[in-house]
């Protein structure tokens, strides 16, 4: 859709007419609600945005959304959101996934992300299953517990997400909720704004497999970072020493669960550049001419490219 | 002396990371400069120091398309080289190596393998000779190979002491030291390496001068003391600058991606296919015809998985974008195939086959990905596969598989093998500026990203396009991209798909989908694909010679399947011989199942490598003479 330059955006110009198929009650509409105002909120329209999804219920979002949609393989969210954000660096990219597909099958890949820092969004929707193949285990249940939908108890330990984007890489980590729209809408429209790889962990329940980690297992325990006086920002002026306190703060955050669980934002480190400062050294040239816009073929559809001098340095001669 | 030949096949043999690529590239830029064609080609170990490795060179006044299996001439920087090579060596033949290599015992060769090893010892303690570099030696003298020792440790030292630096420092000349000695033997104008020297080492005087040093010492023995030139290579003398370049497949691979205008290749690191990449990185910063400088991101990312994922998600954007890969990598690689194949995704994936399955032999060469190629991937989806014979065809198809990719909105696999990515060749600066560049139909705004057309093409936006907003999706969808299981929008979509390789085939001109070579309208007919071009073209030249009537034909375009075409052209055919390099005959029987004809003969090859022109003229020879198997094996255990 294209829409109105003179009229502000709103969150109805994000909805799409397809059917939701999503389960009463699930918390993917939190998220989606949430995403819809965010989006409206930073001024993005519809056409500059390309959300990709992984596979899964999650993997779905894009279908529910009025922007470009992309509809990935289970795992390659990341790769394919990369892909379309270094060819066009003018689209608005997110990506968003199960954390099946983020944290199992597509580990390498937001390990792999985290160290190049594109200037991508990610939202992981963590909610400790496999809710479209009908409750396995995901990689953030915890070892020992076993939900409704699981034949016996989880044998493997839980992998850490918010430190795991810490030690790969991410520039931005925060953890929203999908039931607390409010919150969730303010760090999504921070992530999205963030000029480097953002990663936005959503707890979530899922009504029909996750019989453990529930709206009222939740309420009491969720905190905001935040209201307790943390200080996620780490930039030029930090200095080193107060650079790794603060990621030693982050990373000691990140370990709570249980009683006290943190929401908002644990980190927003503009000390690292974006991934494509460190290109535009390479290539100049990239800023104005990215791939999208390299130039394929001349005015009258011959090759633009003038290969003759590279040519002539292949030429076996005499100096 | 023996009379000026007009062609000359060279082996350079010695551990990898001695210098057998700087002295090859020399020995060819000397030969190039004095007007004459040059093929190369290398084998090597996975391996990153001191395994054997050994280079061809092959270089005639005349054009020349493939290796020899028997060189006129060796140059052996070790012991290993010159035991595993002196027999290839051919009648009359001569040997250029290290004096202190002339007697060294085979059990002392820890790298040269027990197969070959014992088969060595047999044949000589069979002929009473020591099992030794000696005895190797002394049953080449009988067939009139003269060998020729000199005093590389002499030169080494003096060297050293000549410049002051240490003897490993002068060592690292021995590459330019044995190959000065064996232009010497063949009379090759001193001035010609000097001058290729010069761009050997651009921006170092001080190497280029030791080097000059090194070319005088090797020069001055085999005038005075080696007993002056063994034969006489037919090389101008005056610079024959006719503008030729020196490439490899994977620089024409990447140049032809270069004119196509690509904008982003993705790659993950792996053998035989990384240099494609490297020279992409390397040579990125392109003019463009309307003033400027520009070129494509060329990223390493972290694996397959994701550089063809990447590659996909670049192409939304309507980049033109590819990657680059070998078997394994391909493998990995096939989800996103299927995806690219169902989203109707423009990409293209360059397949540098290796000798497989699983690791296989990662740096000896196979056609064994044919199959994998045409079918990897779960479900049915189209998708193009084209296959290259030459340096040549590596550019042209490389720049035709961004237009098919567009065109048609598909995946496309470009062909290649090992033995084409180490294949390096003199040929003139490519011609595509006349070329029209085709980027397939566009979407009109509000149109339907899937509409069903008649040719199953429907138009394509950019992500980002203002009005054209639109849904991809690797599931099955309806017109818009929507999810769709209604059954049928299933059955229309799948038709869809399909209906674009029918329209493809009718499209495409029959010189891209195959083409003959020898007598156009003989019986005795070659089918073939990919790299074994340069081999079969050798044999039916000699073939010829011997007033053989012959045809070669060769494939192209391997998916879709030219069967009208062939068929035609086939049916005519006694005998008719497939040739490729592999242990099943994958193009054999895909030619059976598409239109029914069956090879009278198989001539193949799965050593891991290539097949050269005197062994595939001997097969042919043999059935011409109706001495010829149904299945025939080209085999050399010294390869």
């Amino acid at each position: 859709m294209t829409t109105d330059p003179g009229e502000p955006l709103a969150a109805g110009d994000y909805e799409s007419d397809i059917a939701n198929d999503w389960c009463a009650g699930c918390g993917d509409f939190g998220i989606l609600r949430a995403l819809e105002t965010a989006l409206a909120r930073n001024g993005l329209p519809p056409e500059r945005v390309a959300v990709f999804g992984g596979i899964g219920c999650s993997g779905k979002t894009p279908y529910y959304l009025s922007t470009y949609g992309v509809h990935t393989l289970h795992g390659r969210v990341l790769p394919y959101a990369a892909g379309a954000k270094l060819a066009d660096p003018r689209l608005t990219v997110i990506a968003v996934g199960g954390d099946g597909d983020g944290l199992s099958i597509g580990a390498g890949h937001f390990v792999n992300a985290g160290r190049r820092n594109i200037d991508l969004t990610y939202v992981l929707y963590n909610n400790g299953v496999y809710g479209l193949t009908k409750g396995q285990a995901s990689p953030t249940l915890r070892s020992g517990e076993q939900t409704g939908g699981m034949q016996r108890p989880n044998p493997m330990r839980e992998v850490n997400a918010v430190m795991l984007a810490l030690t790969a890489g991410f520039t931005w980590i925060g953890r929203g909720y999908a039931y607390d729209v409010g919150q969730l809408t303010a760090l999504l429209g921070q992530a999205i704004a963030h000029p480097g790889l953002a990663y936005l962990d959503v707890l979530q329940p899922c009504p029909t497999y996750n019989d453990l980690h529930t709206k009222q297992w939740f309420a009491p325990r969720l905190y905001s970072l935040q209201d307790d006086g943390y200080d996620a920002l780490i930039d030029e002026r930090s200095g080193e020493a107060a650079a790794q306190a603060r990621r030693e703060e982050c990373m000691r955050r990140a370990g709570e669960w249980g009683e006290r669980i943190p929401t908002g934002v644990f980190l927003q480190d503009l000390s690292r550049p974006p991934f494509t400062e460190g290109l535009l050294r390479l290539q100049p040239r990239y800023a104005d001419r990215p791939p999208a816009r390299l130039g394929v073929a001349d005015e009258d559809g011959r090759p633009a490219a003038d290969l003759a001098p590279l040519f002539e340095s292949l030429r076996v001669k005499r100096r | 002396m023996k009379a000026a030949s007009d062609t000359l096949a060279l082996r350079i043999g010695g551990p990898q990371g001695s210098g057998i690529d700087v002295a090859a590239g020399l020995f060819a830029r000397a030969c190039a400069i004095g007007g004459l064609h040059l093929i190369g080609r290398r084998e090597y170990h996975s391996n990153i120091i001191g395994r054997h490795s050994y280079y061809d060179l092959r270089a005639s006044s005349a054009r020349v398309t493939t290796h020899s299996e028997t060189p006129d001439m060796l140059v052996a920087f070790e012991a290993e080289a010159l035991c595993r090579h002196v027999d290839g060596i051919a009648d009359g033949g001569s040997v250029v190596c290290a004096g202190d290599s002339m007697d060294v015992s085979l059990s002392s060769l820890r790298f040269l393998g027990s197969r070959l090893k014992d088969e060595m010892c047999t044949a000589l303690a069979e002929s009473r000779l020591p099992e030794s570099s000696a005895g190797l030696l002394a049953r080449a003298r009988e067939r009139k190979v003269r060998i020729v020792a000199v005093p590389l440790a002499e030169w080494i030292r003096l060297l050293a002491e000549r410049f002051t630096i240490a003897r490993a420092g002068a060592a690292r000349m021995t590459n330019t030291l044995l190959i000065a000695a064996a232009s010497a033997l063949l009379d090759l104008p001193r001035g010609h390496l000097l001058a290729a020297l010069e761009t050997t080492f651009p921006g170092r005087p001080d190497l280029a001068e030791m080097n000059m040093t090194a070319v005088d010492l090797a020069y001055g023995h085999v005038t005075t003391e080696g007993g002056g030139p063994a034969s006489k290579l037919a090389v101008s003398q005056a610079s024959a600058d006719e503008g030729r370049m020196l490439v490899n497949a994977c620089q024409s691979v990447a140049l032809g991606k270069l004119a196509a205008g690509m904008g982003f290749q993705t790659y993950y690191p792996i053998s035989p296919a990384t240099d494609e990449s490297q020279f992409l990185e390397a040579n990125c910063e392109i003019e463009r015809t309307g003033g400027g400088v520009a070129g494509p991101l060329v990223l390493q990312v972290e694996d397959e998985l994701a550089a063809l994922t990447m590659a996909c998600g670049g192409a939304l954007t309507g980049a033109r974008c590819a990657t680059a890969t070998s078997g394994p990598g391909f493998s990995l690689m096939t989800e996103a195939l299927g995806w690219a194949g169902m989203t109707e995704t423009p990409v293209v994936v360059t397949l540098y086959q290796r000798a497989g399955p699983s690791t296989g032999m990662p740096t000896r060469t196979e056609q064994g990905d044919l199959r994998a190629a045409i079918h990897g991937g779960h479900g049915e989806f189209p998708r193009m596969v084209l296959a290259s014979g030459d340096v040549e065809e590596c550019f042209h198809d490389a720049m035709q598989a961004f237009d098919y990719a567009e065109r048609y909105q598909l995946p496309v696999v470009h062909l290649l093998d090992k033995a084409l990515s180490s294949t390096v060749q003199t040929v003139a600066p490519f011609d595509y500026r006349g070329r029209r560049v085709e980027r397939g139909e566009r979407s009109q705004v509000g149109a339907q990203r899937y509409a069903l057309t008649e040719t199953g093409i429907s138009g394509r936006a950019a992500l980002g396009e203002p009005g054209t907003a639109h849904w991809i999706t690797g599931v099955e969808h309806g017109l818009d991209g929507h999810v769709s299981e209604d059954p049928v929008m299933r059955e229309r979509m799948i038709e869809k798909r399909a209906r674009k390789l029918e329209q493809a085939i009718v499209d495409i001109p029959r010189e891209e989908k195959l083409r003959v070579y020898g007598i156009e309208d003989a019986a005795f007919t070659v089918l073939t694909w990919g790299s074994n071009k340069g081999a079969a073209l050798e044999a039916l030249g000699r073939l010829a010679d011997e007033g053989v009537e012959a045809r070669l034909v060769q494939l192209r375009l391997l998916w879709p399947f030219p069967s009208d075409e062939l068929a035609a052209l086939l049916v005519r055919a006694a005998p008719l011989i497939v040739m490729e390099c592999n242990h099943t005959g994958q193009l054999a029987s895909l030619l059976r199942a598409q239109t029914g004809l069956d090879a009278d003969h198989l001539v193949l090859k799965y050593s891991g490598r290539p097949m050269s022109g005197e062994s595939v003229h001997e097969a042919l020879r043999d059935i011409h003479a109706g001495r010829g198997e149904r299945r025939m094996v080209l085999r050399n255990p010294d390869e």
